[in-house]
């Protein structure tokens, strides 16, 4: 009965814990919905260094012409999935006299353009189109990531509101553009790594400098003899951070403590046989 | 040193001087960092410079019945009603005096209405409501004047062109005079309104426009020539949070590169051109680096730009690549570089550099003979070395069902085995 309990207690912490690493649910289906009470953004950059800046849930509604490029930005923290929603009200078609391919970009910190996996990105709006709705979703955002690699990371990204083909006649042509980014969080496993600094854009001044010294390096690590006295403890493991591991391994060592016992108890010899 | 002090001291007082010593070190760098950002320098202020075109042809009455000059006004009055108090906005003019025949004259004719400076709406408006339209439209004269008003001071300049006409005095042709004031690397923008549904007027300020990464808007009712100078004024005074990028001119190969450290910077690259730029990222640095190209002039319909991370022994270490086609106004893409991959080793700063190569796949497009390669198309390049970011450690604990199961049998056949090897010693102890 006893054992019953404790494995009823490790079965309810395991479920607490397995949530977390439950798979991305599609979102397309799913409606982006602005948060309660968020302010309305009326503004719209025209180029990355004045991309105008947005929360997740913030709706933007801007009048914008066409052929513009529109900016905006939005801050990511790991294990965030966005999705972008974006409904264009066109020209009046009378005053069209062609096709109109829209698009919707999503850059990184770095302006390295990022996947969008779900969703119609580039839609082409026909003359007679009174409106084109645009749809892009993220991959997750992750903790840390290779170098090499062009996962997303945390830090601030960039949506790009665009035409990529149109008729030149069509240029400059009053349209009203509203957009919604929204952020739904899936978390990150502990064991992902984190990234020492996010991706964010730089907004000092550079500074070019004279030829690199050619003394040593100042940030390269430097062993001293003073601390090659000292005892070094580095052989210790350092403590995992608090995770569903802990709980795995912890319930684990129950477990195996409960089997070693009935394990021990199964060669007792019963005592029917004795007698 | 707390550790010896600790068994000293009673414990409860113990616990209180550490928490209080790992509040103090926890507050230090946040301060330190405080600091850093106030100190940095005040932004300047962003100007704005409306141009409007006051040739004959503004008399045409075609917008809603209105004459294109009475709409301009009106605009032009709500603008400067609407402004902040601390905005520095100026007007210019131009066709507004000479009203003869004589093109050598009246292709000079460009004024400055209003200097540019926090605006006196009563003098502003008094000098609007005095223009008359009259003569020709000296477009280039009047951006080269623009450029001048705005100094070369400012966080950001910005021109806001409304005419009616085409340019009737070229040479030099606006658009190419357009490049010429972007090329100077200011962070002049020139966004245009056309009042006249023509093509060729959609043509030239669409080409301004573009040179200069502005906007172009054909405007066709009061209301909306109104609503979109509010909204590019608006735009102008918007100060960025980029502080204004310093130029630089790479090199074409690696060998006497400039030297960057962290900070945005910008250059100009020609088709097929290399530029080469050097970072020292030390072993625990991490390199971040990305380059955007403006499209400032007709292309062919493909393009592509490559930013490659290479040693100074010619190994590429990691690349960025973008690539698109039609329509676009820039062109941009990164890379990460970690240093903790080199061979670590002691290494002098000379060592540790780090060659960037930015190169394009532009070619020019169709009808732009005169969208010559000079001067380049304008890059940003931005660099910053952060700490790097190792890769994640293995984990020291486990996780999943699999592991209680393997934990569990070993934990039942560890049970069996004790359990065998007690029966077996207590038999072999009875039976001595």
């Amino acid at each position: 009965m006893r054992v019953l309990t404790v494995l009823g207690g490790a079965a309810v912490v395991l479920g607490l814990a397995a949530p977390a690493y439950a798979a991305p649910t599609p979102t397309t289906d799913t409606e982006v919905t602005p948060s309660p009470g968020a302010q309305t953004v009326t503004k719209a950059g025209t180029n990355f260094n004045n991309a105008a800046v947005i929360d997740a849930g913030q709706p933007v509604e801007v009048d914008a012409a066409t052929g513009e490029y529109l900016y905006w930005s939005f801050a990511a923290t790991a294990g965030q999935v966005h999705d972008i929603a974006a409904t264009v009200t066109l020209p009046p078609a009378a005053s069209r006299t062609g096709d109109q391919a829209w698009t919707v970009e999503v850059f990184d910190g770095l302006r390295r353009r990022q996947a969008c996996v779900d969703g119609v990105q580039s839609p082409v709006a026909k003359t007679a189109d009174a409106s084109v709705e645009l749809r892009c979703t993220l991959r997750r955002v992750r903790s840390w990531a290779e170098p090499w690699s062009g996962d997303p990371l945390p830090g601030t990204y960039y949506v790009r509101l665009s035409i990529t083909e149109m008729p030149e006649e069509d240029l400059g042509q009053p349209a009203k553009v509203s957009l919604l980014v929204g952020a739904t969080n899936e978390g990150t496993s502990a064991d992902d790594g984190e990234l020492a600094a996010p991706l964010n854009p730089v907004t000092k001044a550079g500074a070019v400098n004279a030829q690199p010294s050619a003394g040593p390096s100042g940030a390269a690590s430097s062993s001293s003899s003073a601390e090659d006295e000292e005892w070094n403890w580095d052989w210790l493991p350092s403590l995992p951070k608090f995770s569903a591991r802990w709980f795995w391994t912890a319930g684990g060592g129950v477990l195996a403590a409960i089997a070693g016992v009935v394990g021990f108890a199964l060669t007792r010899r019963p005592r029917v046989v004795v007698r | 040193m707390i550790t010896i002090i600790a068994p000293v001291i009673h414990r409860r007082v113990s616990i209180v001087a550490v928490l209080g010593l790992l509040g103090a070190v926890a507050v230090a760098p946040s301060a330190a960092l405080a600091d850093e950002t106030e100190n940095a320098p005040p932004a300047e202020p962003a100007k704005v410079e409306l141009v409007l075109d006051v040739s004959g042809s503004m008399k045409a009455a075609d917008i809603d019945g209105k004459t294109r000059i009475s709409v301009a006004k009106d605009a032009f009055n709500t603008v400067v009603d609407a402004v902040p108090e601390t905005t520095q906005l100026g007007i210019r003019v131009l066709g507004a005096t000479y009203g003869g025949d004589d093109k050598a004259v009246g292709c000079k004719d460009s004024q400055q209405l209003i200097p540019v400076g926090t605006v006196n709406k009563v003098a502003a408006k008094n000098a609007i409501a005095s223009l008359q339209p009259t003569g020709f439209t000296p477009v280039g004269l009047a951006l080269r004047g623009a450029a001048q008003d705005l100094g070369t001071g400012g966080s950001s300049r910005h021109v806001i062109l409304i005419t009616d006409g085409e340019d009737t005095c070229a040479p030099p042709d606006p658009c190419e005079v357009a490049r010429e004031l972007a090329a100077q690397g200011t962070n002049l923008v020139v966004d245009t309104l056309g009042l006249a549904p023509d093509e060729k007027v959609r043509q030239q300020l669409v080409c301004i426009a573009t040179a200069t990464g502005g906007t172009y808007t054909a405007a066709q009712t009061p209301n909306e020539l109104t609503d979109r100078i509010t909204q590019l004024v608006e735009r102008a005074v918007d100060v960025p949070a980029a502080a204004p990028p310093v130029a630089v001119t790479g090199t074409d190969v690696c060998e006497g590169a400039p030297t960057l450290t962290a900070g945005i910077y910008t250059d100009r690259e020609k088709f097929e051109e290399h530029r080469f730029y050097r970072v020292v990222v030390a072993e625990d640095q991490e390199l971040r680096a990305s380059v955007s190209v403006a499209l400032d002039r007709p292309l062919q319909r493909d393009y592509g730009v490559l930013l490659r991370a290479i040693s100074t022994d010619g190994r590429e270490l990691v690349r960025g690549t973008d690539a698109g086609s039609g329509r676009t106004d820039v062109l941009s893409t990164g890379l990460r570089y970690s240093g903790a991959y080199a061979e670590a080793e002691e290494k002098t700063d000379a060592e540790r550099v780090v060659c960037l190569a930015v190169s394009n796949s532009f070619a020019a497009g169709a009808g732009a003979a005169t969208a010559a390669n000079a001067p380049g198309m304008p890059i940003e390049l931005s660099i910053d070395v952060v700490d790097a970011s190792p890769a994640p450690d293995a984990p020291g604990l486990g996780r999943g069902f699999l592991l209680l199961l393997v934990l569990a049998v070993s934990g039942l056949v560890a049970g069996l085995l004790a359990g065998w090897l007690t029966r077996w010693w207590v038999a072999t102890w009875r039976e001595n």
